[in-house]
């Protein structure tokens, strides 16, 4: 993989150089294309008919989202759930998710962006899907702070630990396909936490800035990928 | 929404994409019509989350029961499931019937994948001994294909590939460039010998001729020149961003809201009624249709409206239920089903898809890969000589959809990373996220199904819906050409992703009973009020006019009598334009209502 790694530097120097600003910068354009659009004349607005009231009206322009769950506003969304966790709960999910994602160089810690608030929404929600995910995050909660409680003294709290110690207990979880018969369960509820922990980590804009996802901005014209692309893929 | 007054020259029920063509084209001919839909008013110009970000959705956008696309997917009311609207199956079937309730239907969050049907596709049978011919042929079709192309605004280019048809010259607008996995995608294919060319989508790429297009339509017609410029002017092109999913509030894409019905309404010839949910079309003691009953929703009061001619366009499955709950004494057994062929010979495409890992992706410079949201390129069939010389196990074609690339993330996209990682978490996990991000493919195979006597619905003699109406139950049987068919795109997508040196992350299956996708999910159901030349063996005529009531029209997919591996909503359109057409000639002859 040493070619491999010096692709890894190589791309990341070419996107600090071209990163800044470039989520801001996007919005704001949008913005920009998204009032020219609605300035456009539009038989939507062009008002040729209709006003007698008799039909044969132009304009689509009374369509408005019930707000149910079928139905939602899509501009202006609301979570109609409550949150379940309580505080102690989300203050070790907090300490989990930062060991999951910590901060670095490039971005912010999970708990930074608020993952385990994420991650109560989500179990919150009142799905099947997301009800298992609550059985297994709160009993592993428990679990988590029970082997810290094994490990280095009745009473202990995980979010209490140093980062050495709670790598010790990470570590046998951290992997499905190699934890021990007694680490099965906490396995599960690690992976289940570290893919919720990256859904809502890499869904923020400082995420996505790490990630140096460049898209989702409105584009003039579309031009075929750069040459230094091509040319890491062989096909220049 | 206009209320309807008691009588019309035509109505048509459904606002998609085939009731939105006929509404069109009626409208423009100077011809007063009723559309009804059975959902509710939507508009996307102000209602589309462009460019909203999953962190500002439930569950980062996640698909749950009441919105199973997504937070953010287009749809309204409905999903797999509308409430209170019920579908059954028959034991040991397991159909799943997608449908919204909103004006415009399933155009607002289709993939806008537009491939022409090709000269086989008309005439299935006379080249392989199953299934069933059309009464149209290519030829007759292609001059419509043109004018729906030209009309709605599809990106692609003519390659000359056996039954892959050219559009004339300059109906087609330039295709997008191929995007870095799709190159490298087609690299990879080519040596497996498999083409890669530029898809067909229902997007501009640049902004339509609206000087020119409106005269090429509709010569010597000063109405409909009128209203499609100013629609066609209206809409902006493609800028390269945003999930068509979501519906689009420039217009750059194809939506019945924002391409059909807002110059059919400007016409002033058209009303509009939305919760309108039509229950049967009522005939007169001669058995001519009359007019319909449709449930108001927000009074839940019957309604009933009368009309010269009824065009049912509600989709495939919908019509059926209509015509099979229009009982009367003359018609016992549903309307216009003399021949008991009405909810016979359902279709829906053959699905299978396979995910891959490639290295060589990893840590590609970064760079914007969103594009038209729709595949540039994709792969159609390529096997058609095989097949002919019988070294293949299955009758028909499949295109492939390719998938890939640095899209926005999502709440799911590093699920399961763990498979690569050996579990890990901190820094390490924070840098292999950015390593494998973007470097995941998808192959997707679009299958033909050959209709076959244990494909169908009828009235579930137990179930009615919240409106009082009975509902349907499916029943449905695949045959071996289906089930092989899905097995070789699950090896072939694995030897695809194993030539550009990946992992395939999907189970590859030896029974195709394992790869193919549940009936009904590809959504492309069609079928049920088949067409043809004869009326003991059909329900219509090729201009999708009932044999038994000349009065009444079904111009949805549901004539349609093979289901190529073409997406279907073109060939809809330009066969509901083709029957249209005939409509309007017979109403201006005074031949017909």
């Amino acid at each position: 993989m040493k070619r491999g790694e010096q692709r890894t530097s190589e791309g990341r120097e070419a996107n600090e150089r071209t990163l800044p600003m470039l989520l801001p910068m996007n919005r704001r354009m949008a913005l920009k294309v998204m009032a020219v659009a609605a300035a456009t004349p539009g038989l939507a607005s062009c008002g040729t008919g209709g006003e007698d009231g008799t039909g044969g009206s132009p304009s689509l322009g009374n369509a408005v989202p019930a707000g149910t769950p079928w139905d939602p506003d899509l501009l202006s969304p609301v979570i109609p759930w409550e949150r379940i966790l309580t505080q102690d709960e989300l203050d070790t999910l907090a300490s989990l998710c930062d060991v999951i994602i910590p901060a670095d160089e490039r971005s912010p810690s999970a708990s930074q962006l608020g993952t385990h608030h994420y991650i109560d929404e989500w179990v919150s929600a009142p799905y099947e899907r997301m009800g298992r995910d609550r059985v297994l995050i709160r009993e592993g909660l428990v679990w988590l702070d029970g082997e810290t409680g094994r490990r280095f003294g009745e009473g202990t709290r995980f979010r209490d630990l140093s980062p050495e110690r709670k790598d010790d207990i990470c570590s046998d979880i951290a992997h499905t396909p190699d934890a021990a018969p007694e680490f099965e369960s906490g396995a599960r509820f690690f992976a289940r936490v570290r893919d919720l922990t990256a859904g809502a980590f890499w869904t923020t804009e400082e995420g996505m800035e790490d990630l140096q996802y460049i898209g989702n901005v409105p584009l003039e014209r579309w031009d075929p990928p750069p040459p230094e692309v091509l040319e890491f893929l062989g096909l220049a | 929404m206009s209320k309807a007054q008691q009588q019309y020259d035509v109505i048509v029920v459904g606002s998609g994409a085939a009731g939105g063509m006929c509404a069109y084209l009626l409208a423009v001919a100077g011809v007063r019509v009723l559309l009804l839909e059975a959902g509710r008013n939507y508009d996307p110009v102000t209602e589309t989350p462009m460019f909203n970000l999953p962190k500002d959705a439930p569950l980062r956008g996640a698909g749950t029961p009441e919105k199973a696309f997504g937070f953010y997917d287009a749809t309204v009311d409905g999903g797999w499931q509308v409430p209170g609207e019920p579908y059954t199956s028959a034991e040991g079937t397991n159909f799943r019937w997608w449908r919204p309730r909103m004006l415009g239907g399933r155009t607002n969050h289709w993939g806008r994948i537009s491939l022409r049907m090709g000269p086989y596709d008309y005439k299935p049978r006379s080249r392989d001994g199953l299934g069933f011919d059309w009464p149209m042929t290519y030829e007759d079709m292609a001059p419509y294909y043109d004018r729906t192309e030209r009309l709605i605004g599809v990106y692609g280019s003519n390659e000359g590939l056996e039954n892959t048809p050219s559009s004339s010259p300059g109906v087609l607008q330039p295709p997008p460039a191929a995007r870095a996995h799709e190159l490298f995608e087609q690299r990879a294919c080519a040596e497996l010998g498999i083409p890669v060319i530029p898809s067909h989508i229902a997007i501009l790429s640049e902004v339509q001729d609206h000087e020119t297009l409106p005269g090429l339509l509709h010569p010597n017609n000063p109405l409909a020149q009128r209203v499609l410029g100013e629609s066609m002017r209206s809409r902006a092109a493609c800028f390269w961003a945003t999930p068509c999913g979501r519906g689009c509030s420039i217009k750059a894409n194809f939506q019945s809201t924002t391409v059909l019905i807002p110059p059919a309404l400007a016409t002033g010839n058209v009303d509009l009624v939305t919760d309108a949910m039509v229950r049967e079309v009522t005939v007169d003691a001669r058995g001519r249709a009359t007019g319909v009953h449709y449930i108001d929703k927000n009074t839940r009061l019957d309604e009933h409206v009368g009309a010269r001619v009824v065009v049912l366009a509600a989709s495939a499955l919908s019509s059926a239920r209509i015509l099979l709950n229009s009982k009367s004494n003359l018609f016992p057994d549903g309307l216009a089903n003399g021949s008991g062929l009405v909810g016979k010979y359902i279709m829906d495409t053959v699905g299978a898809g396979v995910q891959g890992q490639i290295p060589a992706l990893e840590n590609m410079p970064p760079h914007n890969t969103d594009g038209a949201s729709a595949m540039h390129m994709y792969v159609p069939w390529w096997l058609y000589k095989e097949q002919a010389a019988g070294r293949l196990d299955f009758a028909r074609g499949y295109h492939i959809e390719l998938g890939g690339g640095r899209r926005m993330p999502g709440g799911g996209t590093f699920n399961r990373l763990e498979r690569f990682t050996q579990g890990s978490y901190g820094r390490a996990f924070k840098e292999d996220c950015r390593r494998y991000y973007g470097s995941f493919v998808g192959f997707s195979g679009r299958g033909e199904m050959i209709p076959n006597e244990d494909c169908y619905c009828e009235l579930d003699p137990d179930t009615v819906d919240q409106w009082g109406i009975p509902v349907l139950r499916f029943h449905w049987k695949w045959s071996d050409h289906e089930l092989n068919q899905a097995r070789h795109m699950e090896r072939t997508f694995a030897d695809i992703i194993e030539s550009m040196g990946g992992r395939v992350l999907s189970t590859i299956h030896a029974d195709g009973a394992d790869a193919i996708a549940p009936p009904g999910e590809i959504i492309h159901e069609v079928g049920g009020v088949c067409m043809g030349d004869d009326p003991s063996s059909s329900v219509l005529n090729s201009f999708c006019q009932s044999w038994e009531v000349d009065n009444l029209f079904v111009t949805d997919g549901g004539s349609f009598l093979s289901n190529a591996d073409k997406n279907p909503t073109l060939s809809i359109m330009a066969v509901a334009w083709r029957a249209t057409d005939h409509l309007v000639d017979e109403l201006q002859r005074g031949s017909i209502g």
